[in-house]
């Protein structure tokens, strides 16, 4: 059978530039203020940057693939800070949400929700706001934004158009070759 | 190509140009009679389709506002998009997957063979499978449908495979890869499958046959067919002796038009067709054209439907190849045996990533949601499709509050499961598990029904004005040039996929139309 190449084509040098298109890669590099890793949320504008590295956390909670890096959780969340730019109305949603979420995680765990270490103590606090507009509309987002990402595609050996390749009638569309003889 | 004057009042005005406006455009224009048909959606040609999921359903779906509402999960987790159909021109015939099966003979006498079902409204249609057989075969033909007229079946691709090899252990017997309008071999001016995928998001290669790239080209060089693309109706008119006189229309621009018609046809789906005849309540006809019955808009129907998708050690790669892929009919037959009425046809299906996550168990998160999407490369997956029951309360009304662009009420969709529907559902997912634990499944998930997009019903055909909208040709009982022409005249849904039903009525109808116009009845 021909199998998909499930190898990471996102490099890191393509996501920093994708994901701070405002600073060249060589500044953020260089600057002592901040982290490679913490660069992209340092770019903010509506958004604080520890608002959307919460948000990356809730993000990797609600569909978590340990294959994927973080990159493409961050390309799937990035537009909400500028939809907050845009609309007060999704910054409050935004702000309020995390907020609320860290309150929570303090009141349990004495910790910011990014800090309570496992997952499975994260996803109690997610089940508590599940009903919230905070959380049906991030997760109804990233659904979409997430799983509709092009370079996600290939980690789930998922090829994406066909058309253009002469679709599949000589690239193995009947090559399964494990099914017990019928 | 025609253009006819708007004031011209000789044309048939067809609402709608997909597998029921489509042919009957093409056939009546075939005889020499003049058409306009009116396509609220663009024309977007096949070479201009997209293989990606979400990109298409931007190009392609009806996402003009509805509403819903009753106990079906689709009111919840698409509560503005009942339907997944198409607003462009070749309707959902750009969408439709291709399968085209014949109703079995007791789907035409529903009521005489299940009986008397609480809560259902069934009623025998005024038609028998004897009488639609030359139909069923000339739509065959037109369509080019695999394992008819000599044409052989198309390849099994994986997805297939693996449905077949589960359903030979299980003892299933009637499996093969399908009844299928997409050429095994070039035929008609347009080339074979190339096993692209993507049947959903439109055939950019032609293979699969769509009213788009035949019917409607055909019809056009007769010279007695005009298109008009982007060109919603609002209204259907009519004079003071109640026959209908036009159809006014909202163009490219906004602009509101009047064209004139001898007859009008209207086939605008199940959920538009009934809403443009209730919208066109006058005086006269305060419940609506073709209302006398009380039925416009009622026994809505969209198939008891589910999926079953199953994850296996190794790589299935369903998404290549036919998206439809292959049949197994073995559970088709009414056997009320099994603890409901009616049967249920199971059919390969698959859909790519970003559908998968939409619509595997929409609203699901955490690890059991991403543990289903991790093994996507290794899945199989098949869509269960079966006869649900008419339910008068199953229905499309006139939304009382939102209304569309022109001021019109948009259509408000209200649906429950019928007890007949639910033990359906069951025993299919029951039955749909074993085929793929017959072959190695290492989990099963019963999917639950998408958008519909088998809408059927709700202008139902009737022997008797009272107990529906239209007679056996599609004609309202009401007003004599006034035609329904898609799958809401359907009496009941049957099993199977509705569109060649659809195309053998209206290529019928068609016959009936001009043969009435000739000798001046209508």
């Amino acid at each position: 059978m021909r199998e998909v190449d499930r190898r990471s084509k996102h490099s890191r040098r393509v996501f920093l530039k994708g994901a701070a298109t405002a600073v060249p890669v060589a500044a953020v590099a260089t600057s002592v203020a901040v982290s490679i890793e913490d660069a992209w949320a340092e770019e903010t504008s509506a958004l604080s940057p520890a608002t959307m590295k919460t948000l990356l956390k809730v993000a990797r909670d609600i569909y978590p693939h340990d294959v994927l890096g973080d990159s493409y959780y961050i390309t799937a969340i990035k537009p909400w800070d500028g939809k907050a730019a845009k609309d007060p109305a999704v910054k409050s949603l935004i702000s309020g949400g995390i907020s609320r979420l860290d309150q929570n995680a303090r009141d349990r765990h004495k910790v910011p929700y990014v800090e309570v270490p496992w997952e499975a103590d994260r996803v109690v606090l997610l089940k508590e706001i599940e009903q919230s507009d905070f959380f049906q509309k991030v997760r109804g987002d990233l659904v979409v934004s997430l799983y509709n990402q092009k370079e996600v595609w290939p980690r789930f050996g998922y090829e994406g158009s066909s058309a253009e390749h002469g679709g599949y009638i000589n690239r193995g569309f009947a090559d399964i070759d494990w099914l017990p003889k019928a | 190509m025609a253009k006819f004057d708007l004031n011209d009042s000789s044309v048939v005005v067809i609402v709608g140009s997909g597998a029921g406006g489509g042919t009957l455009g093409n056939e009546l224009a075939q005889k020499g009679v003049k058409v306009v048909i009116l396509e609220a959606g663009p024309r977007i040609e096949n070479h201009d389709f997209i293989n990606d999921e979400w990109e298409s359903f931007s190009q392609l779906a009806w996402t003009d506002a509805r509403t819903t509402s009753g106990t079906w999960r689709v009111a919840k987790d698409f509560s503005g998009l009942p339907a997944w159909i198409v607003k462009a021109v070749g309707g959902s015939t750009t969408h439709w997957a291709g399968a085209s099966l014949r109703f079995d003979e007791h789907e035409f006498r529903v009521k005489s063979t299940y009986g008397n079902i609480p809560g259902a409204n069934l009623l025998d249609w005024p038609v028998t499978l004897t009488e639609m057989e030359p139909w069923y075969a000339k739509a065959e033909n037109k369509m080019g449908v695999t394992r008819t007229n000599g044409i052989p079946g198309l390849p099994g691709n994986n997805n297939f495979k693996v449905l077949e090899a589960g359903a030979k252990k299980l003892g299933y017997k009637t499996v093969h890869t399908g009844n299928m309008a997409i050429n095994s071999q070039p035929r008609d001016g347009r080339g074979s499958c190339q096993q692209i995928g993507f049947c959903f998001q439109g055939c950019k290669s032609g293979a699969k046959w769509s009213t788009l790239y035949t019917e409607i080209p055909k019809g056009e060089s007769t010279g007695n067919l005009e298109v008009r693309p982007s060109s919603m109706a609002v209204k259907i008119e009519h004079d003071a002796s109640g026959k209908v006189t036009g159809v006014v229309y909202a163009d490219e621009s906004g602009a509101m038009q009047r064209q004139k018609a001898r007859i009008v046809a209207v086939a605008g789906n199940s959920i538009e067709s009934p809403r443009l005849l209730l919208n066109s309540a006058s005086i006269m006809f305060p419940d609506g054209l073709a209302n006398s019955s009380g039925q416009v808009g009622r026994n809505y129907m969209r198939h008891m439907t589910g999926s079953v998708y199953a994850v296996f050690e190794k790589s299935v790669h369903m998404y290549r190849g036919t998206t439809m892929a292959g049949i197994i009919r073995d559970e088709a037959a009414n056997d009320p045996k099994r603890g409901f009425v009616g049967g249920y046809e199971m059919e390969t299906l698959s859909i790519g990533l970003p559908f998968m996550a939409a619509f595997l168990n929409p609203g699901a998160w955490g690890r059991s949601f991403t543990s289903a999407l991790d093994g996507y490369p290794r899945m199989a997956g098949m869509w269960l499709v079966g006869e649900d029951m008419p339910q008068e309360t199953n229905r499309i009304t006139l939304d009382p509050v939102v209304k569309d662009k022109f001021g019109q009420p948009v259509a408000s969709v209200h649906f429950d499961d019928h007890p007949n529907d639910v033990a359906m559902r069951a025993h299919a997912y029951k039955q749909g598990a074993a085929v793929y634990d017959a072959v190695g499944a290492t989990v099963t998930y019963p999917t639950p029904p998408y958008p519909s997009t088998h809408n059927l019903g709700t202008n139902r055909m009737s022997e008797k004005p009272r107990d529906g909208v239209v007679n056996k040709y599609g004609q309202s009982h009401d007003i004599k040039n006034l035609f329904v022409s898609d799958g809401s005249q359907f009496t009941s849904g049957a099993a199977c996929n509705p569109t060649l039903t659809i195309v053998a009525l209206a290529i019928r109808q068609a016959d009936y139309i001009a043969g009435a116009m000739q000798k001046k009845e209508i």
